[in-house]
């Protein structure tokens, strides 16, 4: 039985592909048999951030509809062979993305694959509520900002009344808090919320806090999730991450920014 | 000017810019001529089911597609797994939809 790990966020535009795209190449990378389903219909972009875009032949809709086999649908990453990417249709309706089709999915997935991680679109419709509907944890994206801490409240009630572990009264979905973008330099200026701000708030468990990086728009340039770029802070705190959601106990360090030069880290520090 | 874009270039060294330049324009010709139709692939499939279950024995499971975009041309590779002899699957449970 895999574990299914919905990545979502309500506010679109926090880095929940980025992160989804890190995380399952993350898991992977600690040997777990992982696949990251994009469930962005109309939208698709983890193909891109996971660079298979190339190879795309079937995707999700075409599995639902009984067009193509799962099998057939599924990518294999070229840099690990225990993982694989299912995409998103580019030109279905959502409508199309029925609750019996995914489960039927997942449950094909589930006896296949150890872990099974869901990119949700933005928002609290169809293809957000499929994504974390059968889901056995929740990474909740959020940046430091009040619209996404607002947002995550928001899905984080979604959590817990509207999947199928809550309407069924088992355990609850196990939520994480994903902190992203953060940005050091201006917490300190008194820009940003604090970490222990956004916690307090939003009161589940921290599972990392991903630096505002530049290596971020690099990795997508070239298709490659920022977590292989392993040197980058932004790599290191999805490490991290990843070995969180394993079960690790790890200390939570937060990743220098990598745009403050030596000036700004000595001004930062003597403030 | 020359020594101007020497700095002006120094922050840029990783040149990925250029990456994502040419994944896009390659991504996007295809997808903006697929626009227009249907989805070609799932027919392509199914036609080809078609043709070799005139012949076959095989199941859905034993025919895989696989395609590689490219900026020239694409590649489109279909492996058929033919059965050993008496190994096929029953005519039925491989009707393609
Ligand atoms: N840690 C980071 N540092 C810098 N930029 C980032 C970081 N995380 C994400 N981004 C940028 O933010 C933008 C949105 O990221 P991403 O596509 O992952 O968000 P999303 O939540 O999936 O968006 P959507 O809601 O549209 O699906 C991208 O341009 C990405 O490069
Ligand atoms: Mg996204």
């Amino acid at each position: 039985m895999a574990k299914i790990t919905v990545v979502t966020s309500g506010k679109g535009g926090v880095g929940k592909t980025t992160s989804a795209a890190a995380i399952g190449a993350g898991l992977a990378m600690r040997g777990k048999k992982t696949v990251v389903i994009d469930f962005d219909v109309g939208l698709r972009n983890l193909d891109v951030i996971m660079g298979c875009e190339r190879r795309v032949v079937f995707d999700f809709i075409n599995v639902i509809q009984g067009e193509a086999r799962l099998k057939q649908a599924l990518i294999a990453d070229r840099r690990l062979d225990n993982l694989s990417i299912l995409a998103a249709s580019q030109t279905r309706d959502k409508d199309a993305l029925t609750t019996e089709g995914v489960e039927k999915v997942l449950d094909e997935l589930s006896q296949e694959f150890d872990h099974i991680v869901c990119d949700s679109p933005a928002g609290i419709e169809r293809g957000a509520h499929l994504a974390m509907y059968f889901a056995d944890e929740a990474i909740v994206v959020t940046n430091p900002e009040v619209s996404s801490v607002r947002d995550s409240d928001r899905v984080i009630g979604l959590l817990s009344s509207k999947t199928r572990r809550a309407e069924k009264g088992e355990e609850p979905v196990k939520a994480h808090l994903l902190l992203t973008r953060y940005d050091e330099a201006r917490v300190t200026r008194g820009e940003m919320m604090k970490i222990e701000d956004v916690e307090e708030i939003l009161s589940i468990p921290l599972l990392g806090i991903i630096p505002e990086s530049p290596a971020v728009l690099k990795a997508s340039n070239v298709g490659t999730p920022v977590i292989f770029d392993e040197k980058t802070p932004a790599a290191k705190a999805y490490s991290d991450a990843v070995g969180r959601l394993l079960g690790e106990q790890l200390e939570m360090r937060v990743q220098p920014g990598e745009r403050r030069g030596l000036f700004q880290r000595i001004l930062g520090r003597t403030a | 000017m020359s020594m101007f874009g020497f700095f002006r270039r120094k922050p840029q060294p990783d040149g990925s810019a250029d990456a994502a330049k040419e994944r896009l324009s390659i991504l996007l010709a295809h997808e903006r001529t697929g626009r227009q139709g249907p989805d070609v692939l799932p027919i392509i499939q199914r036609e080809i089911m078609e043709v070799i279950l005139r012949h076959l024995k095989i199941g859905k499971d034993n025919v895989d597609i696989r395609i590689d975009r490219g900026d020239d041309f694409s590649t489109l590779e279909i492996n058929i797994e033919l059965p050993e002899a008496g190994g096929a699957k029953p005519k039925a449970a491989s009707s393609a939809r």
